[in-house]
């Protein structure tokens, strides 16, 4: 047995250790991920007036700033009892949703890609036109990916005044209504972003990605198609992509995009064998076991969660908690919203071969491509001269949830105020349940679990890296 | 290329909003930089080398093996607890961040805090007593300090380079590295906050698209009117540094044209207001903050005449999220 430490474990969102034991043929018997880096946002909100989570969330993260905002003002709306007004709701709608496909479009093309570019895979068919498209800071595609990415980004300074770090979502909508001519200008940007999707990136309109219904049709669509991605489903084809990665194969999502009350994805939670069940926000607990956290109440529902540091000890391996969900590690993301709404190529990938590396990123791809028409739907129905902001009047003592789809997964905020000031504020982000480490049960994470078995000597293929950035991971958010 | 200059990024206690902004820049940002004459030696979200070949291009250059340029940090400084900085160790290295930092920044010829979280501790210092023992490189809130201490230096002779603001524009990074680039930069640049005066000049106030209902302190009451920020809803663009109405954000915002106040996200210690964000501290109904550079007698003097004049228009239009009274339409011409 052999210990290997990667770190800092780069083009992720934040800082990053993976602790990887392997076995006597350098495979991996056991991982242990480890988020370096403690904040105390929820200590840092105590005390605070209650609106002034509007402030502070954001800043808990740099990528996924706006689903802690709208987490935020959905939980005080709770609390308020009040709803987003029409247009507030599609404003919300648009701005979450252009943060999670600008979050898309730079895992893909900055974290995710460039790995392929990496030096192990010379002599592969694919390896010389990958690594002059795909290399870190010089290949070709980034000079295409961040203007498009920066161009979906100028929808906030229509609607949210600028991003990251917007206090323009509020508990009764947004701040910004828009005139008419604005509306043109954001339908014109979402235009301009389709082209870029369409023409660079999956080379066929989005429709008819969003249609394909099985993986023998993805194959089919991708076979000879030009476009960035068609290009990573060959090499992904080479490599295998659809066999490596597998975690618990059990799948949560918040739902996302409420439109009239129903949303665009549905909330649930999604097995291979057993289907769909409903959302039970009551299994959800946080164990701080192997946390540097004191746990001596055990695992507690985020409504009477708690934070302390406790650096000191015995077992600890990591500053984040260990979400579980009826008592067990499971796998949120767009992979988890997809399945959870039914998408029926990646519930038949799942069922055969597990999650993937290839399904994660396929699912992310599909998002872009079902998410881009409804975007364009929120934006024709804007209408100018109606409310974009509920007014509302915030109690002295209340509390609320606010469960919300970042791109990476699920988000919760858990908040309770008494006397006008904030007395519990509790986070769990996606990469909190993604990236967990043990349990009290000693059940791994799902990240930890997905890198079981791999090969991980000095001499492997990145199989490793590509498994942690195929979920994406947000480590600002992770800890918080 | 070996004339160029040599850029080593590093993020500690924060959230990476200022790489996420920076990446907003509206040009191809990589090329651009690198036609300034600007190359990235390690960004830990943008660079090829990871684990253990990343911590060798560290170590290189925290030892002078291997010379460098410009430092950028990104994120607070946590020094806790109890002066271990174990709230974060770098991934891989088993070595506080704050170590890194102090080592490289002995060895750059120029430091930059990007983002006020580096400057001066921002919101990682905002937790009631402190307990991340967060500061900033060279400032512990108001106060100079911090990581690196009041007389630190950098190689060519600066103290550091704060770029504050929560986040930062990407204009105010890419302008100021271009500048070392174009033959470095000297101190008169930099305000008294050591903020670069290229952005840092001007006050979030000048160009603001609600001057008409500021002039006549015709105020907003509620999210989403129309109406000045400053008299109810906490605005401190009339005080707060920044280029952030004549340097659109996302191409066409700032957060005054995005409906919500200015919370002085460059200024020190803007975390900790001693008021709710959204709300205006007043005493006899009298906002405590002023404009900066007005006299308060005049201010409360002015404000009163103003709000005896103000047009119906603008009174109406002041509490409505857009337009309800429109300007006339003169019929004789322009004069």
């Amino acid at each position: 047995m052999s210990r290997r430490i990667l770190g800092p474990f780069n083009r992720v969102e934040g800082d990053l250790e993976v602790i990887l034991d392997l076995d006597a043929g350098q495979q991996v018997a056991a991982a242990r991920v480890n988020s370096p880096l403690f904040r105390g946002f929820e200590q840092l909100l105590l005390g605070r007036a209650p609106l002034d989570a509007l402030a502070i969330v954001p800043r808990i993260c740099g990528i996924c700033s706006v689903s802690q905002s709208v987490a935020a003002a959905s939980a005080l709306a709770g609390a308020m009892d009040i709803r987003p007004t029409a247009n507030g709701a599609r404003a919300t709608n648009l701005i979450l949703a252009a943060e999670n496909l600008a979050d898309h479009l730079s895992h893909f093309y900055l974290f995710f890609m460039p790995d392929f570019a990496h030096p192990a895979y010379a002599g592969r068919p694919w390896y010389e036109a990958t690594a002059s498209r795909f290399a870190a800071l010089r290949g070709s595609a980034a000079g295409q990916a961040l203007p498009a990415r920066a161009g979906l980004l100028k929808l906030m300074g229509f609607l949210a005044g600028k991003w990251p770090h917007s206090l323009g979502l509020q508990p009764g909508g947004t701040t910004r209504a828009l005139g008419a001519s604005e509306k043109i200008r954001v339908l014109a940007q979402l235009r301009e972003c389709r082209a870029f999707l369409e023409t660079t990136l999956l080379g066929d309109r989005l429709e008819a990605l969003a249609g394909l219904d099985s993986p023998a049709a993805l194959a089919a669509w991708a076979a000879g198609r030009p476009g960035d991605f068609p290009a990573f489903l060959a090499l992904a084809a080479d490599l295998g992509l659809e066999r490596t990665g597998r975690a618990y194969d059990r799948f949560l999502s918040h739902g996302a995009y409420p439109e009239d009350g129903a949303p665009l994805f549905p909330a649930g939670f999604w097995q291979p064998d057993q289907g769909l069940t409903p959302l039970a926000p009551e299994q959800i607990s946080e164990d701080s076991r192997h946390a540097w956290l004191v746990d001596e109440e055990g695992p507690l529902h985020p409504r009477n969660g708690l934070t302390r540091v406790e650096a000191e000890k015995e077992g600890a391996y990591s500053w984040c908690k260990a979400p579980r969900y009826a008592g067990q590690p499971l796998e949120v993301g767009a992979l988890a919203r997809q399945l959870v709404a039914g998408q029926p190529l990646l519930q038949e990938l799942v069922r055969r071969q597990g999650a993937s590396i290839l399904a994660r990123v396929t699912a992310r791809m599909l998002e872009l491509a079902r998410v881009l028409p409804a975007m364009e739907g929120w934006a024709r129905a804007l209408e100018p001269g109606q409310a974009y902001c509920a007014p509302g009047t915030l109690p002295n003592e209340g509390q609320g949830a606010g469960l919300v789809e970042a791109a990476r997964g699920s988000l919760g905020h858990w908040l309770e105020f008494r006397r006008g000031r904030i007395s519990r504020y509790q986070v769990i982000a996606p990469t909190t349940w993604n990236f967990s480490p043990r349990d009290s049960r000693d059940q791994p994470g799902p990240l930890e679990k997905a890198l079981e078995g791999l090969p991980a000597g000095p001499e492997a293929p990145p199989l490793v890296q590509h498994v942690v950035r195929s979920f994406d991971p947000c480590m600002a958010c992770t800890v918080h | 290329m070996s004339q160029n200059l040599r850029l080593l990024w590093l993020q500690s206690g924060g959230c990476g909003g200022c790489t996420q902004s920076l990446l907003c820049h509206e040009r191809p940002l990589f090329a651009e930089l690198a036609g300034a004459g600007i190359d990235f030696l390690w960004h830990p979200g943008l660079s090829p080398a990871s684990g253990p070949e990343a911590l060798q291009i560290l170590e290189d250059a925290a030892s002078g093996a291997a010379p460098f340029d410009i430092l950028c940090i990104e994120g607070a400084m946590l020094r806790g607890p109890a002066g271990s900085g174990r709230f974060h160790l770098l991934g891989g290295s088993g070595k506080p961040m704050t170590d890194w930092v102090a080592r490289l920044a002995a060895r750059a010829r120029w430091v930059l805090a990007v983002g006020s979280c580096t400057a001066y501790g921002g919101l990682s210092a905002a937790t009631p007593g402190n307990p991340l023992e967060a500061c900033g490189l060279q400032y512990e809130g108001n106060g100079k300090g911090g990581l690196l201490g009041r007389e630190f230096r950098s190689g060519a002779g600066l103290p550091v380079i704060n770029i504050a603001g929560c986040p930062t524009h990407p204009g105010w990074i890419v302008d100021t590295l271009e500048t070392l680039a174009q033959g470095g930069l000297v101190e008169d640049e930099l305000d008294e906050l050591g903020r670069p005066r290229l952005y840092a000049d001007q006050l979030v106030h000048h160009g603001c698209s609600r001057n008409e209902f500021y002039e006549f302190k015709a105020s907003a009451e509620k999210p989403s009117d129309l109406g000045c920020l400053m008299e109810n809803l906490g605005c401190k663009g009339t005080q707060a540094h920044a280029d952030c109405n004549t340097r659109p954000w996302n191409g066409a915002g700032s957060c005054l044209k995005g409906g919500y106040p200015c919370i002085a996200c460059t200024e020190p210690e803007f975390e900790n207001p001693g008021h709710p964000f959204l709300e205006t501290p007043k005493v006899a109904g009298i906002p405590i903050g002023l404009p900066t550079d007005m006299p308060k007698a005049w201010f409360v003097a002015l404000a009163a005449l103003s709000k005896s004049a103000t047009p119906h228009r603008v009174k109406e239009n002041a509490l409505a999220d857009h337009p309800r009274v429109l300007p006339v339409q003169k019929k004789t011409g322009l004069k």
